[in-house]
């Protein structure tokens, strides 16, 4: 049980932090660059799966392993989608896969693209959300994530990106009607803008609220006290 | 927010400029508080005449931050919260997020749980579509359905308050398994409740199927093509209604769906009519599932080996299930802590509501309610 994680794991972490220090920006990242930390928990969490998983445990041993592994380390990930759209646009792009889910970690820059692209030539028809994700520490603060499902391949795929406080991205809702409202909600929670939307404003918050609550700096009990003043004639909403 | 013109902006930009000048358009405010609604739903319509040129939808009422709520309690103390958001189908939400810890945390639940689930999941889908069934009929002007439904609803409510001790917010199930094992007797009041409730479905389709007046109040109404709703992202029965013989028990099988034999019924046209269709059938398939479950219910264990502080290890997952409504999708992102680092729900309501606008376009303002009626939106989960 113990052999079965471990083997394949030393020679990830190095790939990981040869690959992660180049395009990350050195800051922790609960995502991707500290990937390396669940070796230690691994050993005891995944105590049911190996019994029944272990055809696939043992595969990602060998070198092939980046197709399909089984482990509970992110792993670069290889198909023919990944190889089209590297030659394409090479750097600013890694691929990586993990507990047999796959996304892309993009560059912001090549983002319209690459969307255009997985829509229109390889048949993600259907953008299932669009969410972000705030890590205040980083540089780049938020990762903004689609996940996108194919009806034709029946398969999911996570797009990723990083963006700074303040930086705006281009919409989707030009490629997937539905990107309107997810967008909205990610303006509403976390106040990133998305340039060449139809309609974007406050969805779920009333709209003269102040503040991004899913912001973490934005306190669990914290609210609008004008607001709420104003509107609701109390003193207080707790 | 006094004045309804000022939030349709949305709209086509063009036309609205007319608006004012139009004198045949009038912009209504309906809701928050109307009983057609299912909630407190504000839809501000564009009628010209009794048409309806366009709508936009305000939400948020009943927005509690359940995402913000998450990233303050532990796996386990989010779980109940789920239950929360579409609470007339609490045992698919609580399903979906324990399979997504439990994808997280790379553990699996044993085959007895599975089972239990399966039952449990099927039995809430059928008092979730019965329920739809009894309001969106009253919406329409039928009352006997309602009377109906719930009817025979309690007596699904019954099973879960013996399994679990709740009736509508059940949290049945833990991370890793089911905390109960089945009352004595469970297996036997599920076959007992299938033998009682296949002849009420037929008995609601003699009220409706052929009724005249039902017939021209849904068919092609709030028409949907297809291509519309997967550009919207409608899923569920909505998007099978337009013909899309997709559902994520067969697509992607999670639990233990992959065992058991069931049909995925669709519709042709994706109106009103269809959608109905679509979901009586569903009904009867949930039975022929439950059947199943509770027949080949195996012995075992109800719990998986979970520790009893969960910790996943750092990394992120997005799992989906079939919800009553449509796909109902988690997206965890773990920092190697007890706590969630971010939880993302991914609520078919929400994204099934925006295809009302499209659908309501051209129709009469009278079917503004059979269409808000068969979306089958429930706003505790639109606005989370």
């Amino acid at each position: 049980m113990a052999e079965d994680p471990k083997s394949p794991q030393p020679p990830d972490k190095e790939q990981l932090a040869k690959a992660a220090n180049p395009a990350g920006s050195g800051t922790p990242d609960p995502s991707t660059a500290a990937t390396p930390k669940p070796a230690a928990p691994s050993a005891e969490k995944p105590a049911a799966p190996p019994a029944e998983k272990a055809p696939a445990a043992a595969a990602p041993a060998k070198p092939a392993a980046p197709a399909k592994p089984a482990g509970p380390v992110p792993q670069p990930w290889d198909s023919p989608l990944v190889d089209k759209l590297k030659r394409q646009y090479g750097t600013g792009f890694e691929s990586w896969t993990y507990l047999n889910q796959n996304y892309l970690q993009v560059d912001r820059s090549l983002i319209p693209t690459v969307l255009q692209v997985l829509r229109d030539e390889e048949q993600f028809d259907y953008c299932v959300d669009v969410t972000a994700v705030h890590y205040p520490k980083r540089e780049r603060q938020f990762d903004i994530v689609w996940i996108l499902y194919s009806f034709p391949r029946n398969e999911r795929l996570r797009v990723r990106t990083q963006i700074g406080d303040g930086e705006h991205i281009p919409t989707a809702s030009g490629l997937w009607a539905t990107a309107n409202w997810l967008e909205r909600e990610v303006f509403d929670m976390f106040g990133i803008q998305f340039d060449g939307h139809p309609d974007l404003k406050r969805i779920l918050l009333p709209d003269g609220w102040k503040g991004h609550p899913l912001r973490k700096d934005y306190g669990i009990i914290q609210q609008d006290q004008e607001w709420v003043q104003i509107n609701l004639g109390i003193e207080s909403g707790q | 927010m006094t004045d309804p013109t000022s939030s349709v902006s949305h709209l086509d930009l063009e036309e609205s400029k007319h608006t004012f000048l139009d004198a045949n358009e009038l912009v209504i405010n309906m809701g928050p508080q109307h009983p057609a609604t299912h909630g407190v739903l504000r839809v501000i319509l564009r009628l010209d005449g009794e048409k309806v040129m366009g709508l936009e939808c305000v939400i948020g009422y009943l927005h509690r931050g359940v995402e913000k709520i998450a990233e303050h309690r532990t796996y386990t103390m989010f779980n109940p919260y789920v239950d929360r958001m579409d609470y007339v189908a609490a045992v698919s939400n609580g399903l979906g997020y324990c399979e997504a810890v439990e994808k997280l945390l790379n553990i699996e639940a044993p085959p007895r749980a599975n089972f239990i689930r399966v039952i449990l999941t099927e039995l809430n889908r059928l008092a979730s579509h019965q329920l739809w069934l009894g309001t969106h009929a009253l919406d329409i002007g039928a009352m006997t359905p309602l009377f109906y439904t719930f009817r025979d609803r309690e007596e699904i409510l019954k099973i879960f308050e013996k399994y679990c001790g709740a009736r509508l917010t059940t949290h049945a199930f833990r991370i890793g398994g089911c905390q109960y094992e089945t009352y004595e007797g469970f297996e036997k009041d599920v076959k007992k409740f299938l033998t009682f409730v296949a002849p009420k479905i037929d008995e609601y389709e003699e009220l409706l199927t052929t009724n005249r007046i039902w017939v021209e109040r849904t068919k092609n109404v709030g028409t949907i093509s297809a291509k519309d709703c997967i550009a919207l992202g409608v899923t569920g029965p909505v998007l099978r209604a337009s013909g899309v013989k997709w559902d994520l028990r067969k697509a992607q099988p999670y639990a233990n769906y992959k065992q058991f034999d069931f049909d995925i019924p669709i519709g042709q046209n994706g109106d009103t009519y269809d959608r109905y269709l679509v979901r009586m059938a569903e009904m009867r398939q949930s039975l022929r599932i439950i059947q199943q479950a509770v027949d080949g219910i195996p012995e075992g264990p109800i719990m998986a080996k979970v520790s009893k502080v969960i910790k996943p290890p750092v990394g992120e997952i997005y799992h989906s299930i079939e919800a009553p409504k449509g796909e109902l999708g988690y997206y965890i992102v773990s920092d190697g802590s007890t706590q969630p680092y971010r939880i993302r729900v991914r609520p078919p309501s929400f994204v099934n509501l925006q295809a009302l606008d499209l659908m309501c376009k051209g129709q009469l303002v009278a079917d503004v309610i059979a269409v808000i009626g068969t979306l089958d939106i429930v706003l505790g989960e639109v606005d989370r």
